[in-house]
């Protein structure tokens, strides 16, 4: 054994253990090493620098220092050259609920309240009662969520045409990811299945929706259906803006699973078979929980495009988030208030798709399919 | 030069395996030639020979993880046909261990062995852990249940492995070389629970190197070269006494080395 032990090393009368000159650690040490280790690197430092002092101060000074926080009902209560928030205090309801009527509003907050504590009670690790939850979340909030927000049953119909606004988007995100992870899972499954004619339908879907833009597949879903369909018949066009978004993203999804499935070594296959465990037992409690965990990247990734990408359903007419901060800024009373604005909507996605990211970043440290032999 | 089966137990003992004239090809390859083998009940058959023989498939074969194409296979008198129903239940009655232990590595070690007992057993949750702790016990790791297998050895990954087929309380178990991924100073400690295993009477068809194993615990070794059973006899016999060449030839190598 060549290598001393740390007893060895500290022990008595010879070279005691010296603490690293302090040049090399602490924030010394790491500027040093991060920031400034080769001419070149010190370059890029003070070029960086120079360009945070370039855009940081005067974005501080526009949207806070200087900024219009105070309440007003046109652009001509706002001073100075600073941010108007006036313009979004004004039209917050418009910009959160659009044009659902404002008595029925409390409906919108029970759902969303409903959904994310459901989802926060499944995301943290430590609260008891999860397969309850999760039963609710899947089972009974899907039909409840409908008639909290469309009524029916006692209270007023709203119909989707007054939905818009960050509840639009949320619903549109929402229906999106919880269903396209389900049907692309299944379609993954089809497209490696021994059956020759699953394998093809889920082949030929997948290569056909993932080649079309989804401004076509919306298109076609509010455009092109209704002429297919009898007359007379016809269903909202919000559902079938749902539809479209969830299948698109099903394809998506299918691809990034496939991908976690492909990455199974046959061994684990081999000793699911060998215990007698039959093909969807073998999926569901052997592959799927591994080949998920390998991809949970891929899936968020998926997950916030999709959420983006429903911003794409003002081109048939619905009005997201985006879409109603555009008509704000075509308000004569706000004129000229267009980076509020959009400077509101992008601050919005990016909470929401932050906030998946970094659970994602979470989930993948905490599971156990890290630790690989 | 191909020996009918010798029947080490007594005739009247219970077949458990029956193979008649079996066939495999993988692709042109012919990688099983007439494969006729029958394994009573409380039988330790320990199959050699060089790699590339068949010895891994024809094993393979005896719960349909691999296809055979010519011939029958027969598990206690259910015939090994493409009927799903069959192949299921063959599964669940014989066990097999891996080289590569194949253990689940998103479940803990007691998840890992209750798992077939719950969902192909229907066993209640509690009765399926109390059978896996006993299992854990008899191959000696009670400690390591709620760990993942990522963070076990070697070997006691492959002890681990044994106790999961060994939960099904399976009627026979297949080895497919068992002690082959393993670091020299870990063999042993697998080959003590297989020879544990055999005293208490569990019928095992071992596909191994581990020659010391074959004298210790074998009633019969196959030696099986390009696809064939060349040789077939008791260990006494096999070592000692040898018929073919080719099993001269290859005891000579694999045990002068």
């Amino acid at each position: 054994m060549s290598v001393a032990t740390a007893s060895e090393r500290s022990g008595a009368g010879r070279s005691p253990d010296l603490p690293p000159p302090a040049t090399t650690t602490g924030a010394i040490g790491w500027l040093r090493e991060n920031l400034f280790s080769s001419p070149l690197n010190t370059a890029l430092t003070l070029a960086a620098l120079y360009l945070i002092y370039l855009v940081v101060p005067p974005v501080v000074d526009w949207a806070l220092l200087s900024a219009n926080f105070q309440s007003g009902t046109s652009n001509k209560d706002c001073v100075g050259d600073g941010a108007c928030w006036t313009m979004i205090r004004a039209r917050f309801g418009q910009f959160i609920y659009f044009r659902y009527p404002v008595e029925e509003r409390w409906r919108v907050d029970a759902t969303f309240l409903l959904l994310f504590g459901a989802i926060v009670w499944l995301l943290i690790e430590r609260t008891p009662g999860k397969l309850h939850m999760a039963l609710f979340l899947f089972v009974v909030f899907p039909p409840l969520a409908v008639w909290l927000l469309f009524g029916g049953l006692g209270l007023a119909t709203v119909e989707t045409a007054l939905w818009g606004g960050l509840m639009l988007t949320l619903v549109l995100g929402t229906v999106g990811i919880v269903f396209s992870l389900p049907i692309g899972i299944v379609l993954a499954l089809g497209r490696r299945s021994d059956m020759p004619a699953v394998r093809l339908l889920s082949m030929v879907f997948i290569e056909f929706v993932r080649a079309v833009p989804l401004i076509t597949v919306l298109f076609m879903a509010s455009v092109m259906l209704p002429l297919f369909l009898p007359e007379g018949m016809s269903f909202d066009k919000l559902l079938r803006a749902m539809i479209g978004i969830a299948f698109f993203g099903a394809a998506y999804m299918a691809e990034v699973v496939r991908g976690g499935l492909q990455a199974m070594g046959r061994g684990q296959y081999e000793a699911a078979m060998a215990l007698g465990l039959n093909y969807w037992k073998m999926t569901a409690l052997v592959i799927l929980p591994q080949a998920l965990r390998i991809v949970i990247p891929g899936i968020v990734n998926t997950f916030i495009g999709l959420f983006k990408d429903t911003s794409l359903v003002l081109i048939i007419g619905l009005f997201d988030l985006l879409n109603v901060s555009l008509l704000a800024t075509r308000d004569a009373d706000w004129a000229g208030l267009g980076s509020e604005a959009y400077a509101f909507v992008a601050l919005v996605f990016f909470a929401f798709c932050f906030s998946m990211s970094r659970y994602s970043l979470y989930l993948e440290r905490k599971l156990p399919s890290g630790r690989r032999k | 030069m191909v020996n009918q089966t010798a029947p080490a137990a007594g005739a009247a003992d219970e077949v458990i395996i029956r193979m008649e004239g079996v066939h495999k090809w993988y692709g042109q390859f012919h990688v099983l030639k007439d494969i006729n083998l029958t394994v009573r009940k409380g039988e330790r058959i320990v199959v050699c020979g060089p790699s590339g023989s068949g010895k891994s498939t024809l094993i393979r074969c005896i719960n349909r993880l691999e296809e055979h194409q010519r011939g029958r296979i027969f598990v206690h008198e259910v015939e090994l046909t493409s009927d799903l129903k069959h192949i299921e239940h063959i599964r669940s009655e014989v066990g097999m261990v891996f080289q590569q232990f194949n253990l689940f590595p998103h479940l803990t070690v007691l998840e890992n062995l209750t798992l077939a007992p719950i969902w192909v057993r229907k066993m209640p949750r509690a009765e399926a852990e109390k059978l896996a702790r006993q299992y854990l016990e008899r191959v000696r790791i009670p400690e390591q249940a709620d760990k993942y297998p990522g963070q076990l050895s070697g070997g006691q990954q492959q002890r681990v492995a044994i106790a999961r087929s060994l939960c099904m309380n399976p009627m026979a178990m297949l080895f497919d070389e068992p002690t082959s991924a393993l670091d020299p100073e870990m063999i042993k400690e697998v080959l003590d629970v297989m020879i544990e295993l055999a005293r208490s009477g569990m019928t095992m068809l071992v596909v191994t190197h581990e020659m010391g194993f074959a004298r210790t615990v074998a009633n019969r070794v196959i030696f099986m070269d390009q696809g064939e059973i060349i040789e077939e006899a008791e260990p006494e016999t096999f070592f000692n006494n040898p018929k073919s060449d080719r099993t001269k030839l290859f005891l000579s190598q694999i045990l002068h080395h």
